[in-house]
C-alpha cells in the first residue's frame, strides 16, 4: 500500500444552525450577540449553518453575503448554508460557502390534500411499535491474539487478555478482565456514554466515539493497572479503578 | 474418501512459530526423535516445500529420493518416500520437495497423506515453514496439538501470539467447532544472562504475554549449532544443556512432570575463565 499521507474518514459534528425566518441584518446581528454574550464559550468558533428555506422573502446575494459576513465578525465558523431545494435563488451557485443538503430532521411537507370524493384505497390495519431493542452483550473467553479483530454491536465483556496487535471493537462498553495490549476502540457508532474498563491497561490505543489516546500518553497515567476510560467534555479521561 | 473422517488414532502435532529462524526445524528434529526414543512410532513432516532443511537436520539429505509432493501427486508411495532413521527406532522422516513451492500442498492431498500415515504411525510431527500464509496453514491444519516455538525477543513473541490466534481459527478443530488445539509454549535460545541484563524477555514475560502452558526452556548453546551442521538431532547429544532440555519438554509432553532447568546464569570455572570461554 502506498503512503499517501492522509486518509480520508467520515465525522460528524455538532453545529449551531441560524435559522432565518425573517431577514433584517442588524436586527439578526443584534439579537445574536446577545445570545453569545450569555455563552460566549459556547459561541466562541462554533460552526454554523445558515439557513434561509424558511424564508418567506427571497434574499439578494448582497444581503447573504452581509450576513455571512457579520456572522463571522461575531466569531462563529460558517461552514454552509442551507436552502429549500425546490426554491433556490438565482445566485444560489455563487457563493463561497458550501450549499448543504436539507436536514433529515425538517419537517415532512404534508402531501398535496387528495379530492374529497377519492377514498383511501388502503386502511392501515395496524401500526408497528418502535421499541427500543437492547443490544446483547457478547463476550470472549479466549484470548484475543495479534491480527485479530474483534466487534460487539452492544457491550463487549472480554475474560482474558487482548494481545498487542488485536483490536475489540465496541458500540457500547468494552471489558477486559485481563490485560489490554492492543486497541480498544468503544462506542464506535458514536455513544458519548461508552467506557472502557480494564484490569492492566497495556493499550495500544484506547478510543471513546472516536476520541482516541495513544500509549504513550496513557504510560504517563495510568499504565500496567486497573483503569477505566470515558468521555468528559469531548476529551478522554483515563481513571484508575 | 471421506473428507469429514477423523485421522484415527495418531496424535498430530505442529511444530509452529509464524517468525522464521527461531528454530521450528531444529525443535521438530529434536522432539520427534525424542517421542520415537521413548518406544512411539513416530513420523516427521516436513512442510516447508521449497525450503527444505529437516533432512540435513536429520542427515538423511542423500537418502531423499522421492517427497511429500510425489506422494501428494501419486507420484511415488508413502513407502517408497518415507526415510527410514538409521540412528533411532521407529524414527521416519518424509521430505519436503526443494524443487516445487507451497501451491503443491492440498488440504484433500495432505489429508489423504495423514490418512494414511495415521494408520501406521502413533505420533505425526508437521514441521511448518515460517509465516502465516499458506505453507504453515497447511502444516496446522490436521494438527491436534502445537508446539509454538518461540525466541525470547518481542518480534517473535508477537508472530508467535498471531499464530496462536490462527491455530483457533484456521484449523480443521476451529472449524468444526472441536476441542481447541492443545497449545504448548518452547521457548528457545533462552539465554539467562541477556535474560538478567534486560536484553531479553523472561520466561515470565513471555509466558504473560502468551498465556499457554509452557512445554520447556531449551538455552542457546553451541551443541546445537554443532548437532545440525553434523545432521545429528541436539536431543542425541546428551551431554549438552540444550539436548537435556528437549528430552525434559518431551516428557512433559508425554505428561510427565520435569522441573525447568538451565535457566540460571552459570557461574564460570576458574579453568573456563582462564580459558575465556
Amino acid at each position: 500500500m502506498t503512503d499517501s499521507g492522509f486518509r480520508l474518514k467520515g465525522s460528524v459534528v455538532t453545529t449551531v444552525l441560524l435559522e432565518i425566518q425573517t431577514f433584517s441584518l442588524d436586527g439578526i446581528v443584534f439579537h445574536l450577540k446577545e445570545k453569545i454574550d450569555q455563552v460566549p464559550h459556547f459561541f466562541n468558533q462554533a460552526p454554523i449553518i445558515i439557513d434561509i428555506s424558511k424564508m418567506k422573502r427571497g434574499i439578494t446575494v448582497d444581503e447573504f453575503e452581509a450576513l455571512i459576513q457579520s456572522v463571522s465578525a461575531l466569531g462563529l465558523g460558517v461552514i454552509g448554508w442551507r436552502c429549500d431545494p425546490d426554491n433556490l435563488p438565482v445566485w444560489s451557485a455563487s457563493v463561497t460557502i458550501p450549499l448543504l443538503p436539507a436536514s433529515k430532521a425538517r419537517p415532512i411537507n404534508i402531501a398535496p390534500t387528495v379530492k374529497e370524493e377519492s377514498s383511501p384505497d388502503v386502511v392501515v390495519k395496524t401500526v408497528v411499535e418502535e421499541r427500543l431493542v437492547p443490544q446483547s452483550t457478547k463476550v470472549i473467553t479466549k484470548p484475543i491474539r495479534s491480527g485479530q479483530q474483534v466487534y460487539a454491536e452492544g457491550d463487549l465483556i472480554v475474560l482474558t487478555q487482548v494481545s498487542a496487535g488485536a483490536e475489540v471493537l465496541a458500540d457500547g462498553n468494552i471489558h477486559v478482565y485481563g490485560a489490554l495490549r492492543g486497541r480498544a476502540l468503544a462506542g464506535v457508532k458514536g455513544d458519548v456514554e461508552a467506557r472502557i474498563f480494564c484490569k492492566s491497561m497495556e493499550a495500544e490505543l484506547v478510543s471513546i466515539a472516536g476520541n482516541f489516546m495513544l500509549s504513550d500518553a496513557l504510560q504517563n497515567i495510568v499504565w500496567k493497572d486497573s483503569a477505566q476510560v470515558l468521555l468528559v467534555d469531548d476529551s478522554l479521561e483515563i481513571v484508575p479503578l | 474418501m471421506n473428507l469429514s473422517g477423523d485421522i484415527a488414532l495418531a496424535k498430530i502435532i505442529v511444530v509452529t512459530s509464524g517468525k522464521g529462524g527461531v528454530g521450528k526445524t531444529t525443535s521438530s528434529a529434536a522432539i520427534g526423535t525424542g517421542i520415537a526414543l521413548k518406544g512411539h512410532k513416530t513420523v516427521i513432516i516436513d512442510f516447508d516445500v521449497g525450503l527444505r532443511n529437516l533432512d540435513l537436520i536429520m542427515g538423511c539429505e542423500r537418502r531423499v529420493v522421492y517427497d511429500f509432493v510425489n506422494v501428494i501427486n501419486k507420484e511415488a508411495t508413502l513407502s517408497q518416500a518415507l526415510i527410514k532413521d538409521k540412528r533411532t527406532k521407529n524414527l521416519f522422516i518424509l521430505p519436503a520437495s526443494q524443487t516445487r513451492d507451497k501451491d503443491a500442498l492440498t488440504i484433500e492431498g495432505v489429508q489423504e497423506v495423514l490418512e494414511e500415515l495415521a494408520k501406521e504411525f502413533e505420533y505425526i510431527i508437521c514441521d511448518s515453514p515460517a509465516g502465516i500464509e499458506k505453507g504453515a496453514q497447511m502444516a496446522l491444519y490436521f494438527a491436534d496439538a502445537a508446539i509454538v516455538v518461540t525466541n525470547p525477543e518481542v518480534s517473535s513473541v508477537r508472530d508467535s501470539d498471531r499464530i496462536l490466534g490462527i491455530l483457533q481459527s484456521k484449523s480443521k478443530r476451529a472449524e468444526e467447532s472441536k476441542a481447541p488445539i492443545e497449545e504448548h509454549l518452547l521457548l528457545t535460545r533462552y539465554h539467562p544472562g541477556r535474560v538478567a541484563s534486560g536484553e531479553m524477555l523472561s520466561v515470565s514475560d513471555v509466558e504473560d504475554i502468551l498465556a499457554i502452558p509452557l512445554l520447556g526452556v531449551i538455552p542457546e548453546s553451541e551443541a546445537v549449532l554443532k548437532a545440525s551442521n553434523q545432521g545429528t538431532p541436539v536431543i542425541l547429544d546428551t551431554e549438552s544443556e540444550a539436548g537435556l532440555a528437549y528430552m525434559d519438554a518431551v516428557d512433559r509432553l508425554m505428561g510427565e512432570e520435569r522441573p525447568l532447568r538451565f535457566l540460571e546464569i552459570q557461574k564460570k570455572g576458574f579453568i573456563k575463565r582462564l580459558l575465556g570461554g
